[in-house]
């Protein structure tokens, strides 16, 4: 017994001797079958030779059926023979109607041709302020080392503002503050514009018993405005109260900021002495830079750059949030947002910050699935 | 405070470069903002005499000049009209570069005579702007030195921000002090030997306010002659940007940054009677020594003589009684004056001097005495004369305090391990009284140091002097080893909203928390208690009662810029009150033009109110808020338009509104409508219901059915009553009605539209039936029209 196989183009070879049949003109039919099969061009075409050979009314069911005449043997054997011969046409038919249907497919795919270079329309997606994200960026680093975030309102107490922070009303420290001053109230308090963001270290000294470790990001006001000076920027402040908290602590701690922030392993760091109303001792900091030719880059040189201020907790302020200074210390820092944001992503100027011009923001933004963290480093 | 290398130098021995000073002032916390070295430029220019000046044989305004360098004679071509023969000049060789102009100096062959050089004139120096002849120096002049040397242009000027708790260093003396301790060479001796008085003061001294000024000392003298100061004084004082005046005057001046002790010499033949300490009278007047008329009250020190106030104690001179180039007798004011009071009177007349600025910060309550005796030996050396006894009133207030630095405190708040033995030297070396008493130092602090109040002064005194560099840097430890939340559940969703917003293609603004009055009552505020006393501008001068002013002003600069498609939002701060519950956090979004740039796949929308209805919801989504159960109101503030915004409520509470702005108010800011803005209040949103687990998914095995009702109703009926209406039935079987097609126009009825909602049903038990859906729908419509009168679209 030989085997259809393969596809129709493999040559076709029927299963049986027609002869076998013993009826009229057999091989005729099935060699005349199988070549309209594969001759058969389109699917309509294959159709109608289907129904010639195969349907209700085709030749083959009439073989079919003319096997009743025959006696039982020769029947039996017959139609054994009668319906490989179908299967074979059908089998032809499927096979065929297949191979159009690719024909028929890759003819239309040839006539689908798309100019896949045309432009598609570009990221619609908004930016982070740089403000914003670097304000993200300082908390997930004090994050890291155990400080949570705590707020205070922006209209304050003189009192919080200057007096409790051991800055009394005539301190000449008061004078490079350039209070904004509101409306003197009916009791003949004043409220200013919060001129730092220390003032909430008070109110959670006040609020909170030690140990405390908090950082305060937040707006800060300033009756200045010049290339250097806006009259609202932001700060971010930061406060550790407990028993033994020392300045080599102070100095653990913020070199680890400064290398986590700029992201440079070996950023020297300095702390010069200073003064402060509210701390003591009070130190800057300062980190290494070069500015050869006229470019300022941070890591590198013999230059320095001071970043923020800090020192320890000055006993009379703790006093003044009641906390004996005799049982609890620990350090504050303060720094511009805006001036390390500057600094970290080269922007040049103070003031567009909050000019909301849309060309600076999409250029200097940040995408909002970029949420800083340590562990997950830059993106750049 | 500006100091010289040299001046410096006269208070401290030392061979450290300047280098190594000015590092070692910043490192004691005296930090330097600059150090400017005028000699630089002028290094290569010298003294040179000029040995022949002969006509150019080519040039009728040129000479042929040769001159004698000191190491060889050099011809120069040389057009100044006062150069000739014998004279002492300023001579550059070739190569040098001339400061003025940059260029460098080459030889050259001018109308065929080489020229080897040039002789300098101040203007090519860029010391003057005398450019009309050379420099002549006087004769005796050395030839052949380095002419920065001979105009004393050689020293370095070191300007140090002073903090305004050292007014000790406010004296150069302080710093040479500071220097010293540290190491950095030694503290020369000062002579503060009396004078010996010849005769009795003829003005007498009274204090009437002890308070505000404790001590007063003075000293007649006679029979001097006012001048021009020396060059060596003149010399210092231009040196730190000080106009030299007359002898009588530089020395005021000299001794108030030299030793920090501000002194006023006022011309005696002027004054009638003794001088007394008081505050002014209201209505008194002085004309001062700044060229000003000041009208006094009672707030202001005065002091006064028998014509009435000559001097501001404290702050400045009178010009009636000042000393000029006549003067011949004096009377030296050496005073002690409160800081607080001479603040305030700076403050009230607005006059910022050398005096007032060390007054009050604090001077040396010990130094008056010993100052006024170095005033008089210098007005004597300068002008002659002959000196009273001192005459005084009041005394020095008490400033001897005592303070304890313990055994392990620079360890324990400093961090840095210092035996109590070194830090002793150093407090002795910054003049400190210090004593061993057991473990622990006894300290007094010396007079002019009234910045130290207790032990951590002490600590950081020490720590400055050793340098930080010495403190180990130890890290900062904490309790757990992964890190705990910085951030609360508040701060989260802030952060969630902010980043949700820019998601949806807004853009983040931080804008300032104040505007225009103006801009604050176009958008409800303007309360009195919020406009600041000193406003920078009238732009910036009332707290913002909401963020859509600055978000305004944004858009129409960033129009004007030629940006068409403006979205922006901020998530800030706003003021409803000046109190601390008065400020609230909002977010605010304003979107103009359209939602994109033209695209060749699809026409951008124009923004709209729905727009911003969106992002409203996003917002508040993010925020936590149960957006499903948000109710919408067409009652808008004055500030949008009337019929296209609408506000967002929970309950009573209001969360926010959205909208097109009101175009009268667009027209206010100069901006093009429309525009679609939204701002929601943050604060006012309930926080979630805490629990991180989810609730139990149920999720049904049999399909979901989804079917389509229109409904025709008036057009005045809300579509969230319709929807209201439709959620209200069985709502067990419903999990989603989205209304999908809005439609008014032909084939409707006059007053009427049709609302077209989607209805998905969600059997959990068996698949639903034809009866059951068909039962489902007559309850849908019966309800939609019992509450809307809407009618089944056919």
């Amino acid at each position: 017994m030989r085997v259809v196989e393969g596809p129709l183009q493999a040559p076709f070879v029927l299963p049986f001797e027609v002869q076998d049949l013993g009826m009229d003109d057999p091989q005729q039919l099935s060699a005349a079958g199988l070549g309209e099969v594969m001759a058969a061009a389109s699917p309509e075409a294959l159709e109608q030779v289907r129904i010639k050979y195969l349907g209700r009314q085709g030749l083959v069911t009439g073989l079919m059926r003319g096997l009743g005449a025959l006696p039982a043997d020769a029947r039996r054997d017959a139609g054994a023979r009668l319906n490989a011969l179908k299967d074979a046409l059908a089998d032809a038919v499927a096979a065929r109607g297949a191979e159009l249907a690719r024909a028929a497919r890759a003819a239309r795919l040839a006539g689908e041709r798309a100019d896949v270079t045309l432009p598609v329309s570009s990221d619609r997606v908004g930016r982070i302020h740089p403000i914003s994200q670097t304000i993200d960026e300082i908390i997930a680093i004090f994050g890291e080392m155990g400080f949570a975030v705590a707020e205070g309102p922006h209209i304050e107490d003189d009192f919080y503002n200057f007096t409790a922070l051991n800055i009394p009303p005539e301190h000449p420290a008061r004078q490079e503050h350039d209070t904004f001053y509101l409306p003197e109230r009916a009791d003949g308090s004043r409220l200013v514009l919060r001129t730092h963001t220390s003032p909430v270290q008070i109110r959670t000294m006040r609020a909170q018993p030690p140990p405390l470790r908090i950082i305060v990001p937040g707006r800060t006001f300033r009756c200045d405005h010049d290339a250097t000076h806006s009259p609202m920027f932001h700060q971010v402040e930061g406060l550790v109260i407990d028993r033994t908290t020392h300045m080599g602590h102070l100095k653990g701690c913020l070199i680890e900021f400064c290398r986590a922030f700029f992201g440079i392993e070996d950023l020297p760091v300095r702390f010069r002495p200073s003064y402060f109303p509210f701390t003591e001792p009070s130190a800057e900091v300062d980190i290494g830079c070069s500015r050869s030719g006229g470019e300022l880059r941070i890591g590198a040189g013999a230059d320095w750059l001071e970043i923020l201020g800090s020192g320890m907790v000055h006993p009379q302020v703790l006093r003044n949030c009641g906390i004996d200074p005799d049982e609890y210390q620990g350090f504050a820092f303060g720094m511009g947002i805006e001036r390390v944001a500057m600094l970290k992503y080269g922007i040049p100027d103070l003031r567009t910050f909050y000019e909301s011009d849309l060309r600076w923001l999409r250029h200097y933004g940040f995408l909002p699935l970029d949420i800083p963290s340590p562990v997950r480093g830059p993106l750049r | 405070m500006k100091t010289t290398l040299s001046w410096l130098k006269s208070h401290l021995d030392t061979e450290a470069p300047l280098a190594e000073l000015v590092e070692r002032l910043v490192m004691l916390g005296h930090d330097v903002d600059s150090v400017a070295d005028r000699g630089a430029a002028l290094a290569p220019f010298i003294t040179a005499r000029v040995v022949s000046a002969e006509p150019h044989p080519n040039a009728d305004r040129l000479r042929v000049c040769v001159v004698d360098t000191g190491s060889g004679e050099v011809q120069v071509v040389c057009g100044a009209p006062n150069a000739r023969a014998g004279m002492i000049g300023v001579f550059g060789p070739a190569g040098v570069t001339i400061p003025k102009t940059g260029a460098v100096l080459n030889e050259s062959t001018i109308r065929g005579v080489v020229s080897r050089g040039m002789l300098m004139s101040g203007y090519e120096l860029a010391l003057s702007d005398d450019h009309d002849g050379i420099i002549e120096l006087p004769p005796d002049t050395p030839v052949g030195v380095r002419y920065a040397r001979i105009a004393g242009l050689d020293d370095p000027v070191i300007d140090i921000k002073v903090t305004p708790n050292r007014a000790d260093c406010l004296g150069v003396r302080g710093l040479a002090r500071d220097l010293a301790a540290s190491g950095l060479g030694a503290l020369k001796p000062l002579d503060t030997s009396p004078v010996g008085g010849r005769f009795r003061s003829p003005i007498a001294l009274h204090i009437e306010e002890p308070a505000a000024c404790p001590l007063f000392l003075g000293r007649h003298i006679r029979g001097l002659r006012n001048g021009p100061s020396p060059d060596w004084l003149k010399n210092r004082l231009e040196s730190i940007g000080l106009r030299p005046i007359s002898a009588l005057v530089d020395i005021t001046n000299f001794l108030t940054y030299d030793l920090n002790r501000p002194l006023h010499v006022f011309d005696a033949a002027k004054l009638k009677g003794g001088l007394t300490v008081r505050f002014a009278r209201a209505g008194e007047r002085l004309a001062a020594l700044n060229g000003r008329d000041y009208t006094l009250d009672p707030e202001i020190t005065a002091i006064a003589d028998g014509n009435g106030v000559q001097s501001l104690g404290g702050v400045i001179g009178g010009e009636p009684t000042g000393c000029t180039e006549a003067t011949t007798e004096v009377f030296v004011e050496a005073a002690l004056f409160d800081p607080v009071r001479t603040a305030a009177t700076g403050r009230r007349l607005e006059i910022a001097s050398d005096a007032r600025y060390r007054f009050e910060r604090g001077v040396d309550p010990d130094f008056v005495g010993p100052g006024l005796e170095i005033a008089t030996w210098l007005i004597l050396e300068l002008c002659g004369g002959e000196p009273s006894e001192i005459v005084a009133a009041g005394a020095a207030p008490e400033w001897r305090r005592h303070y304890v630095l313990r055994a392990g405190r620079i360890a324990s708040l400093g961090g840095a391990d210092v035996p109590l033995d070194e830090a002793g030297t150093v407090l002795d070396a910054l003049g400190f009284a210090v004593e061993r008493r057991g473990g622990d130092v006894a300290v007094t602090p010396p007079s002019w140091r009234g910045d130290i109040v207790g032990e951590a002064d002490l600590v950081e005194e020490v720590l400055r002097v050793k340098g930080y560099d010495a403190i180990p840097a130890v890290p900062l430890g904490r309790d757990t080893v992964v890190s705990r939340p910085a951030i609360d559940a508040r701060r989260r969703r802030l952060e969630l909203v902010r980043r949700s917003l820019a998601a949806r293609g807004l853009v983040e603004a931080v804008a300032f928390s104040f505007v225009s009055a103006k801009a604050a009552e176009a958008f409800g505020g303007g309360d009195a208690r919020l406009r600041l006393v000193n406003p920078i501008s009238a732009d910036l001068a009332v707290m913002r009662p909401s963020l859509l002013p600055t978000l305004v002003e944004a858009a129409q600069r960033n129009a004007d810029r030629g940006v068409a498609d403006i979205a922006l939002f901020e998530l800030g701060p706003l003021y409803r009150d000046d109190t601390p519950e008065g400020q609230a956090t909002a977010a605010a979004g304003l979107r103009a033009g359209h939602t994109g740039p033209r695209d060749w796949r699809a026409r951008p929308g124009a923004v709209d109110l729905f727009l911003a209805k969106e992002d409203a919801l996003a917002a508040l989504a993010a925020a936590g808020a149960p957006v499903e159960g948000v109710q919408t109101a067409a009652d808008p503030p004055a500030w949008y338009h009337p019929g296209r915004a609408g506000s967002l409520r929970l309950g009573p509470a209001v969360l926010g509104h959205f909208g097109e702005l009101h175009p009268d108010l667009l027209d206010a800011f100069g901006v093009n409508g429309p525009v679609a803005a939204f701002e929601v209040f943050l604060d006012a949103v309930p926080a979630p219901r805490s629990g991180r687990a989810r609730p139990p998914l149920q999720l049904s095995v049999f399909q979901p059915v989804e079917r389509d009702f229109a409904f025709i109703v008036d057009r005045a009926v809300p579509a969230e009553n319709l929807l209201r209406a439709a959620r209200g039935v069985e709502r067990r079987l419903v999990t989603e009605i989205r209304l999908f097609d809005v439609y008014e126009g032909a084939g409707l009825p006059d007053g009427k539209k049709s609302l077209a909602i989607a209805v998905t049903l969600q059997p959990q038990d068996a698949t639903l039936t034809d009866a059951e859906i068909e039962a489902f729908s007559q309850r849908l419509v019966a309800a939609v029209e019992k509450a809307t009168g809407g009618v089944l679209r056919g």
